[in-house]
């Protein structure tokens, strides 16, 4: 278990090395830094002297390494639009960003379970079918569209809830959160709903399938034959089977959620990080984009991580096969 | 009377398919003592896991009983739902499945799997039932229970598994095992120790158990009777001495005549021209009659019966006297 630890953990490092030279090349080359910081008044001086404070003039392996040094520090520079440090601007999204993309995704796997074994085990049934062409459709459209169609049923026409924004938060440390206040509550529910629909598609699709492969084995013959009720076959002998893709594909895909919630963010405004990204893209604020692309970057690649830990955990098999080496078995 | 266990009469099971009606047993007549070992044998696609099924309640839809009753010790169980079919399953009807290896979900314990049993089948709570659960497993021949019972099922070899499904199947102390081809899927090695074991227990207990498996050599050593099927229908019932020694079926001479042994050398083993007919393409009369080399006018046109609770053979000749 160890030495797979340790490998998997090389592994991760390695990748972000490869992604802060990509966030490094792009800072560096796309135009010249200086001539972005400094207004027009600025002399040669100026420039020269701006150029040497920044380091720009030493060699390349010295910049990215420096690049590196800082950014596992948190520093990504300062923004050019708002002359404010980078990593403090984050600070500021990132909470907004995780409990949307927290949120939506336990409704995700809350609702998407068991309406996954739901239209396996009643495959034939009416719902079932209604569920899988639901399904379809939930999977086929994008969602802003979905966004936008939520906020016309329940914002303007029911005027249940907010149309934008977070509501009012509560600090807690560094971390602000909305999920302790009735208004930050009430905000969250269309974002993470919206963000959630194709995940919920995804995630009853995958179990459907994988209950329909499941149920066929032997094992779950076996304990039919054992006597045990039909529903707790389903619900907890073949369904624990079945997890494994799933916490690959949830793993995966908060990720995904991060670096897309920039799509539901717009629409509703939602004072995140993929917003912060949006501005920063029409001010071509790099430092803010670099920063973006490598945290982002981070988050997938931790997740990554951590579900290869979670499969070791979950499947016994793999456990002791990485403990064994790969030794014989049986 | 009162010692029979199971009573099967008539049986026959039918799958509905677009092309028609395909029936997988027909006419299957059965009955299995208390500490009795009825094995059943045949080919693959002959009816003995199918039959085996049947009793379990376990037909694979569309699969379905359409004729005949099960009597489990006088309860008649064919026609029970679903519900009450799994108070039997596992508490009086227990089973062993061919391949161990896929038999227990490989998430779980062992000794999980084993206290979900007892408990579903017994009063026991969870401590007692991990104890009887250790029970079970120095019984089936388990060293070292304490350590072994939080394993998970990847960690025993296949014959170690077979006794940890052998102790599944006896957790609820049922009447009946059914064991469908229980030492298929097993080293030779192995084969011998486990069928010993189960034959051991279940003559301990008293318990009656249905024996499926294409294997004379195990039926030989463990059975008391022989059910022999060919086609979905019996071909012959009878003491597994008379069978194996003085086969009266042509069907079931020509198994016993193709088993290799070692007293006689033989230069070729024995086989049956043909293949067994598909079940959409069963003759009419005898199901064999297309490869029996006796076969008369009466046999391509009436279909010989028995009544396997009696014992017999499903064969004109032999009805008639001998056959050449």
């Amino acid at each position: 278990m160890i030495a797979f630890l340790i490998k998997r953990t090389a592994n991760a490092a390695f990748v972000m090395l490869a992604v802060a030279l990509l966030a490094f090349v792009i800072f560096r080359f796309f135009g010249d830094p200086v001539e972005m910081m400094v207004n027009e008044q600025a002399t040669q001086q100026d420039r020269i002297e701006l150029r040497e404070r920044l380091g720009l003039n030493d060699g390349f392996v010295t910049q990215y390494t420096r690049f590196v040094t800082n950014a596992v520090q948190g520093d990504f520079g300062i923004s050019y639009r708002n002359q404010q440090d980078v990593m403090v601007l984050i600070k500021d999204r990132f909470p907004a960003t995780f409990e949307l993309v927290l949120v939506a995704t336990v409704i995700s796997l809350v609702v998407g379970i068991p309406l996954g074994v739901l239209t396996a085990v009643h495959r034939d049934s009416r719902l079932a079918n209604i569920l899988q062409l639901g399904s379809i459709i939930g999977v086929s459209l994008p969602s802003f569209v979905v966004g936008i169609l939520l906020i016309l049923a329940f914002s303007v026409s029911l005027g249940w809830l907010p149309a934008f924004g977070r509501g009012d938060t509560v600090d807690i440390g560094w971390w602000s959160t909305g999920l302790l206040t009735p208004s930050g509550r009430m905000a969250l529910i269309l974002p993470s709903l919206s963000l959630s629909t194709f995940q919920i598609t995804l995630v009853m699709r995958l179990v459907r399938a994988e209950m329909l492969e499941t149920l066929r084995a032997d094992y779950i013959k076996f304990a039919r034959a054992r006597g045990v009720p039909i529903r707790r076959v389903q619900w907890r002998h073949a369904l624990r089977n079945c997890l494994m893709p799933v916490i690959t594909l949830t793993g995966m895909q908060i990720g995904n959620l991060i670096a897309f919630a920039l799509v539901t963010e717009t629409v509703f405004q939602w004072p995140g990080m993929g917003l912060l990204f949006i501005q920063a893209v029409t001010f071509v604020d790099i430092p803010v984009m670099a920063a973006y692309l490598m945290i982002v970057s981070f988050i997938f690649v931790a997740l990554n991580t951590l579900v290869d830990i979670t499969y070791a955990w979950v499947d016994p098999r793999l456990r002791d096969d990485a403990a064994r080496a790969g030794g014989a078995n049986g | 009377m009162n010692d029979i266990v199971l009573d099967v009469r008539n049986l026959r099971v039918e799958f509905p398919t677009r092309k028609g009606t395909l029936t997988a047993v027909d006419d299957v007549s059965l009955q299995i003592r208390r500490g009795e070992i009825l094995g059943m044998v045949g080919e693959s696609g002959a009816g003995k896991s199918m039959t085996g099924m049947a009793i379990l309640g376990l037909l694979e839809p569309p699969g379905r009983i359409a004729a005949g009753s099960i009597h489990l010790s006088g309860d008649r169980i064919d026609t029970l739902d679903d519900k009450a079919m799994q108070t039997i399953r596992g508490r009086r009807i227990g089973a062993i499945f061919q391949d161990p290896l896929t038999s227990l979900n490989p998430l779980f314990k062992v000794g999980d799997q084993l206290v979900e049993t007892i408990r579903l089948h017994t009063q026991l709570d969870k401590s007692q039932a991990r104890e009887r659960a250790k029970e079970l497993m120095r019984e089936v021949g388990i060293p070292a229970v304490d350590e072994r019972i939080d394993n998970y099922p990847h960690q025993f070899s296949g014959g170690m598994r077979q006794r940890i499904v052998i102790a599944l199947a006896l957790s609820g102390e049922p009447e009946l095992i059914v064991a469908d081809e229980p030492t298929t899927a097993l080293d030779v090695s192995i084969q011998a120790q486990i069928t010993a074991l189960l034959k051991r227990l279940c003559r301990e207990r008293g318990t009656a158990v249905m024996l499926v498996t294409h294997d004379m050599g195990v039926i030989a050593e463990t059975a008391d009777r022989v059910a022999v099927m060919y086609a979905g229908r019996l071909a012959e019932v009878g003491d597994v001495d008379d069978v194996v020694r003085r086969p009266q079926h042509p069907y079931t001479r020509g198994l016993m005549g193709s088993i290799p042994s070692l007293q006689n050398e033989v230069e070729e083993l024995q086989m049956i021209p043909g293949s067994m007919p598909r079940l959409n393409a069963i003759p009419p009369g005898c199901a064999f009659n297309p490869r029996c080399d006796h076969a008369t006018a009466q046999c391509r046109a009436d279909m010989p019966r028995i009544n396997g609770a009696a014992g017999g053979v499903a064969c004109w000749l032999a009805t008639q006297g001998a056959p050449a």
